[in-house]
């Protein structure tokens, strides 16, 4: 009991944890339990239905001390590129810029643009161009990176590239309505970022 | 065409077999009474088993046949709902899974079939929708319903029917993706108000248990009033953003693309389910129709026997009274 003592001194010294003592339990327990009583005493007759929390793994809380490698999640619709995968870096293309996320990174929501997102791995850098969606980054050394489309760089074809950022580069010039334009605009800044991706 | 005939034999049979005494009837119904088979109209009752023999071989064809199909769709669709099931985790990581929130506006998404025969997965996001909407409902307290499916459809109009915001079906016309449901997940989006939108699917668990599941998607508004009073999204407090200008602006923007996430694995969930829920609900009863096959040869069998036995007595007790 005392060995641990000094754990929760040095907790509460540096304040940094605001639950010190809820860290033993996951999160998601009480918040069903809710649910699941008021649905019973409403309708008795029908089994209240499960929730997504019940399919998910659940997350560790966060540790004292900064761990030595980052946990990703890197999901797309039709797969999950990384799951829980170690890795020393992530770098994600936010809206605001390139951000580089390593283990004890601060909680952070950030929106992506279209980019390239790097996993430094050791030795190994495993580089994707992604088309957008969002990133979390945990307290906890997780990070969850959600994108709509994304593709290893190395399957991508620069001619088509260059022929598909003339094409929408002249669209833009001759488009007369709203619409076109704001279609003729998205097509060029996807292009001009893959080319950049590529050139870079 | 296969479902209409189905159902018009499904007719024939249902008189005789919901009798209390299965066995007697079923005899009677095929020989419509003792009296003609004994006064010498013999083929008449064997014409009539055969007949049924024949409709209940074909029910069992098409049966058979539907399994197949649903066993073929299962396969391909079983590995994109696998695939998708990585994509809502980071919101319900982040944003909480919080189905008792309690709110004004609760927007009741069903998510149903657009065909029936698939045993008992209709009803049952149907009951569990009407269990949810009893559940929030309270005074000033709005309950509205977004159905996707013929199914859920045709049983929530009967009772329901002014609580029915929007209905959408045929969905799974071409293969689902995720364009599709992201598009789809907009015009819900914009035609709705909502403060609170729970999904409401059946998860596929495997062929034959699928589990019905509520997802909660809060509105951007709630997400920062729970955010700011500290409650079940107290955390998302310590998140920096970073994005658009303001902080309402990134929330809007992941509340949509959390809905989108949502509905896309919800719908293949949903749509797994279906086909595993077919599958073995035609596997049944074609294994049904076998039973029904059986019971109908033995007494086909037995009536030609007894016809024969008399026709071979008659002959035989008429010759014996010419010889003495």
């Amino acid at each position: 009991m005392f060995r641990r003592g000094s754990q929760f001194l040095s907790r509460a010294s540096t304040m940094r944890w605001r639950r010190p003592f809820s860290t033993d339990l996951p999160a998601e327990a009480s918040k069903d339990s809710n649910f699941v009583e008021s649905w019973r005493k409403a309708i008795p007759t029908v089994e209240p239905p499960s929730t997504p929390s019940a399919f998910m793994a659940t997350r560790p809380a966060t540790p004292s001390s900064i761990p030595s490698k980052l946990t990703v999640n890197f999901v797309l619709p039709y797969s999950s590129e990384l799951s829980g995968k170690e890795v020393d870096m992530v770098i994600i293309p936010a809206t605001t810029g390139q951000m580089g996320v390593l283990p004890g990174h601060v909680s952070t929501i950030a929106e992506l643009k279209p980019g390239i997102l790097s996993v430094h791995e050791g030795n190994d850098v495993s580089k994707y161009f992604v088309s957008g969606g969002f990133a979390y980054v945990h307290a906890n050394s997780f990070a969850d990176i959600i994108a709509v489309e994304a593709v290893p760089l190395d399957h991508i074809n620069p001619n088509l590239v260059q022929k598909g950022l003339a094409d929408f580069t002249q669209k833009l010039s001759t488009a007369s309505t709203d619409v076109e334009k704001a279609e003729a605009q998205i097509g060029v800044d996807v292009h001009s970022a893959l080319n950049a991706a590529l050139t870079g | 065409m296969a479902m209409a005939a189905l159902r018009r034999e499904g007719r024939r049979f249902a008189t005789p077999l919901i009798s209390p005494n299965p066995a007697n009837v079923f005899r009677s119904s095929l020989i419509p009474s003792e009296e003609p088979v004994l006064s010498g109209v013999r083929c008449i009752s064997t014409q009539v088993v055969r007949n049924r023999m024949k409709s209940v071989k074909n029910i069992q064809k098409i049966t058979k046949a539907m399994k197949m199909v649903a066993a073929s769709k299962l396969r391909a669709i079983q590995t994109r709902a696998e695939n998708s099931r990585g994509l809502w985790q980071p919101f319900t990581a982040l944003l909480g899974d919080t189905p008792s929130i309690d709110v004004k506006k609760n927007v009741i998404v069903t998510i149903s079939a657009d065909k029936g025969l698939c045993g008992g997965i209709n009803s049952t996001s149907v009951k569990i929708s009407r269990a949810m909407h009893k559940l929030n409902s309270g005074p000033d307290k709005e309950n509205k319903y977004v159905i996707l499916g013929e199914k859920a459809k045709a049983q929530l109009v009967r009772d329901s029917k002014k609580d029915i915001e929007l209905v959408m079906t045929e969905l799974q016309k071409n293969p689902l993706n995720y364009t599709q449901v992201s598009v789809m997940a907009d015009d819900i989006l914009k035609n709705v108000e909502f403060d609170a939108l729970r999904i409401v699917y059946n998860k596929f668990q495997s062929v034959v248990s699928f589990l019905p599941t509520v997802s909660t998607v809060l509105s951007p508004e709630v997400v920062e009033r729970e955010a700011e009073s500290g409650g079940k999204l107290g955390d998302l407090d310590l998140y920096e953003i970073e994005g658009a200008e303001t902080k309402a602006e990134v929330l809007q923007n992941l509340t949509e693309f959390q809905f989108s996430c949502m509905m896309y694995n919800a719908v293949l969930e949903n749509a797994t389910s279906e086909q595993g829920a077919r599958m073995s609900a035609m596997d049944s009863s074609s294994r049904n129709a076998g039973d029904m096959l059986d019971r109908l040869t033995l007494t086909y069998n037995r009536t030609r026997q007894a016809s024969i036995t008399t026709e071979l007595i008659e002959i035989i007790s008429g010759a014996s009274a010419l010889e003495g």
